[in-house]
């Protein structure tokens, strides 16, 4: 195996890393007016989040670095290209970084309310946008032999796309709902819960539509393969979720994500961003990759630092891994009342 | 305004603007940690309730240098994609390792620092501080190395064949001399900061309620006062070997710090000069002689090359064009950033003579109080745009312009957006900010004793 593949690989397994650990933390944030009714309840939402949210976020800063150490040509097409797109989520990324820090800082109902819309907006707006770009990196865009984006911000919003968008915001609702049923009990949990049927069936039908147009870009036998996996993972997610089996139902929309994220890897491999103007154009895995020795160095410091990454952050799951409830909420003698 | 101009503004920006942030992250990480550590092994209230208060104002600072960081890994692309793709093969390796090694450590342990207070084994509990303070050294020291490659490219070669600078020796990288230099400079300045930023704090509530707050602040005014006080120390040695090299492998950069248009030998140290700046005349300066020979070589009478030399000696090297930065502009802000040390330092050592006579408040050192954490900021933030002004026009020096090195495919428009996007919600957020500093730093934490109950105890910082 060339080490541009082994890289290709890497990247790959750090956006699914990214899409499956963010992913959930996206969809409490969406659904936090739906599961907290009031402000104890809202803040046993959070709370599950809390302490995982930032390790969370930083796969996406190493799978952005890693990028540009292991493919920069790819890394500066992609980012010049997708300016706006990129902009509107740096914002929403800034916004409820913010949002989750400043909310509790202050114990004013006020406050908190402001600071919830954010939250909700935020984990929204890139739970679609990186849908969104997923499927533009699939699909390919307009490039020409200098390998510059030839598009515009609307180029990016074909129906295509749009549907990848509409499905990574389901779906990441739907792991968001199963992780809160997963990690809380009392009310919370229960409306968690009763999320997950309606969630589930939208997730189905949009990721059934997506994973299947996906085929038809460059459907092979290990494709095809991958996204059945997707689908009966989703299925069965659904169905542990019904039998009350939440530890498996969570399994079950990780696994639908990292599956439906290989799905779209392996259909994109070889090509990095295919050029829709000419196949010839298009970014690979080859053209668009670091020296051999940059390589080499990265993959020694992957190899050595990778396990002992992920020993400590699920050391931090494992700490936390306690159900909360509102009896883990703080709250003020004054205030349990009101 | 085209494109380039505002990438370039957009760039100068975001970047000084993250950095308000950054020294005190870097700084308060090990503070913190030190009064943490300070509770581990006496079990003193006194240093929980000190841990908790500063962690809490640390704790807002973080959150904002965080997400500003997001941007800055982003942006090389965005704004700068012909420059990623020329230096790719070299400086994408620190900024993924930066990654890898550093945000996963500082992230993940704070995460555990914050929700473990009371929970976690209270050794674990005291090593997760630890690693977020290795966490932004280690930071601190790829971001640095990426940056002086920039500077005194080392350990590469030009490829014509694909047009890009590759990378031949890493380890060229992370020991170019110019980083061994800018890193313990720049921890230094981090340390100027975070001792100034408490220093500041605790005197002002010291100087209002000396009798109640004392046994509170009198620890940190002194813990604030010292670490100033050393770190300015350390950035004078710090600070002189940088001179030293910047002399060495960016002349012109020293040249233009002193506004220094001949060479000469022996060279003066100008210590204020008012004229025109652009070596045309010259209506009064105040100069020690011999000083900037001494600042640069080491010896009385080094020769200092002067602006003009250097133009023509590049112009033979590299081809027509001008190679002198903006002379005014690195004059002054090399001034003003060595005079915000100095007062900083001359802050701390007067509060510290004041605190140790016992004197009652003055007027003049509550209004210092609140100036002294502004003064570092003002001198991290003119010693980076001396530092990234000083060595333009490249982007890579000797290797790359920096119009070069701009998106191609990215419209002025698109740029302007973004720079009115961003700045716009830099200066929300700095309002934010500053309301929640000012809040909690006004807050005199309550007497709390050792809960009984962990699991009933108010969280240290509520979420």
């Amino acid at each position: 195996m060339a080490l541009t593949d082994i890289w290709f690989l890497l990247i790959a397994v750090l956006w699914t890393g990214y899409l499956v650990l963010e992913g959930f933390d996206f969809g409490v944030g969406m659904l936090l007016p739906f599961v907290g009714r009031d402000a104890v309840d809202r803040k046993v939402t959070l709370r599950t989040i809390g302490p995982v949210w930032d390790g969370n976020e930083v796969w996406l800063l190493v799978a952005g670095g890693a990028t540009f150490a292991a493919f920069p040509f790819w890394y500066a097409t992609l980012f010049s290209g997708f300016y706006l797109a990129l902009l509107i989520i740096l914002v929403a990324l800034i916004l409820r970084g913010i949002a989750l820090e400043y909310r509790g800082k202050l114990d004013d109902s006020s406050w908190h309310r402001r600071w919830d819309l954010v939250i909700v907006g935020s984990s929204a707006v890139p739970a679609l946008l990186w849908g969104v770009a997923l499927a533009n990196i699939v699909r390919g865009v307009p490039m020409g032999a200098d390998h510059e984006f030839a598009g515009n911000f609307f180029t990016l919003l074909n129906p295509y796309a749009l549907l990848g968008g509409v499905t990574t915001l389901l779906l990441f609702a739907l792991h968001g709902a199963i992780f809160l049923a997963l990690k809380t009990h009392g009310e919370v949990h229960d409306r968690a819960l009763k999320l997950v049927p309606p969630i589930g069936l939208a997730t189905v039908v949009a990721a059934a539509a997506f994973l299947a147009w996906t085929q038809a870009f460059d459907g092979s036998a290990l494709t095809w393969t991958l996204a059945l996996a997707a689908a009966l993972c989703l299925i069965g997610a659904l169905a542990a979720s019904r039998f009350g089996r939440e530890g498996w139902a969570f399994v079950g929309t990780a696994a639908t994500i990292a599956l439906a994220a290989a799905t779209l890897f392996t259909t994109l491999y070889p090509n990095v961003l295919p050029s829709t103007t000419d196949a010839a154009f298009s970014l690979t895995t080859v053209n668009a990759a670091s020296t051999h020795y940059t390589l080499k160095i990265m993959t020694w410091v992957a190899v050595i630092f990778t396990p002992v990454v992920l020993a400590y952050q699920g050391y931090t799951y494992w700490v936390f891994r306690k159900r909360l409830g509102r009896t883990d909420i703080y709250q003020p003698a004054e205030k349990v009342t009101s | 305004m085209d494109a380039i101009d505002l990438a370039r503004w957009q760039f100068g920006i975001i970047t000084v603007y993250h950095f308000l942030f950054v020294p005190i992250t870097i700084g308060m990480s090990a503070l913190v940690a030190g009064l943490h550590t300070a509770w581990y092994r006496t079990g003193k209230q006194k240093y929980r309730r000190m841990t908790q208060f500063w962690g809490k104002l640390f704790l807002i600072n973080f959150a904002i240098g965080v997400v500003t960081g997001i941007v800055q890994e982003f942006q090389f692309g965005m704004n700068w994609s012909s420059y990623s793709k020329f230096v790719g093969d070299i400086f994408g390796a620190p900024l993924a390792i930066e990654g890898l090694l550093a945000f996963f450590l500082e992230s993940t342990f704070l995460g555990l620092w914050i929700f473990g207070w009371d929970r976690l084994p209270k050794k674990v509990h005291l090593a997760s501080i630890w690693l977020v303070a290795i966490g932004t050294q280690l930071s601190a020291y790829f971001i640095l190395a990426a940056n002086s490659w920039m500077q005194w490219p080392r350990g590469y070669t030009y490829n014509s064949a694909t047009g890009r600078a590759e990378l031949h020796d890493f380890g060229a990288v992370l020991t170019n001399k110019v980083v061994l230099a800018t890193y313990p400079h720049t921890i230094a300045a981090s340390f100027l900061t975070a001792g100034a930023f408490m220093l500041g704090i605790a005197l002002w509530h010291l100087l209002r309620r000396p009798g109640e707050n004392g046994s509170l602040f009198r620890p940190a005014v002194k813990l604030g006062a010292i670490t100033t006080l050393v770190a300015a120390a350390a950035l004078m040695i710090t600070g002189d070997i940088q001179a030293k090299i910047m002399t060495d492998t960016q002349p012109m950069k020293m040249a233009a710090a002193e506004a220094l248009y001949d060479t000469s030998a022996p060279a003066p140290f100008s210590i204020l000069t008012i004229g025109s700046l652009d070596g045309s005349k010259e209506v009064w300066s105040l100069k020690v002689p011999h000083g900037l020979s001494f600042l640069a070589t080491s010896t009385w009478n080094g020769k200092v090359e002067g602006i003009n030399n250097l133009q023509t000696a590049y112009e033979q090297r590299f081809g027509p064009g001008s190679y002198k930065p903006n002379v005014p502009l690195t004059y002054w802000t090399f001034r003003f950033m060595i005079l915000a040390g100095v007062l900083t330092a001359a802050i701390a050592l007067l509060a510290l003579w004041q605190l140790r006579r016992q004197r009652k408040s003055s007027k003049w050192l509550i209004r210092a109080a609140l100036a002294v954490p502004l003064l570092p900021l003002l001198g991290n933030s003119l010693g980076w745009i001396f530092t990234e002004m000083g060595r333009q026009p490249w982007i890579v020096f000797g290797l790359m312009q920096t119009r070069d090195g701009v998106s191609p495919s990215v419209g002025a428009g698109s740029v302007l957006t973004s720079l009115i996007v961003l700045t716009l919600l830099y200066g929300v957020l700095a309002v934010v900010e500053v309301f929640l500093l000012l809040r909690f730093a006004r807050e005199v934490p309550a007497e709390t004793t050792e809960p009984s109950d962990p699991e009933a105890a108010e969280p240290a910082f509520l979420y």
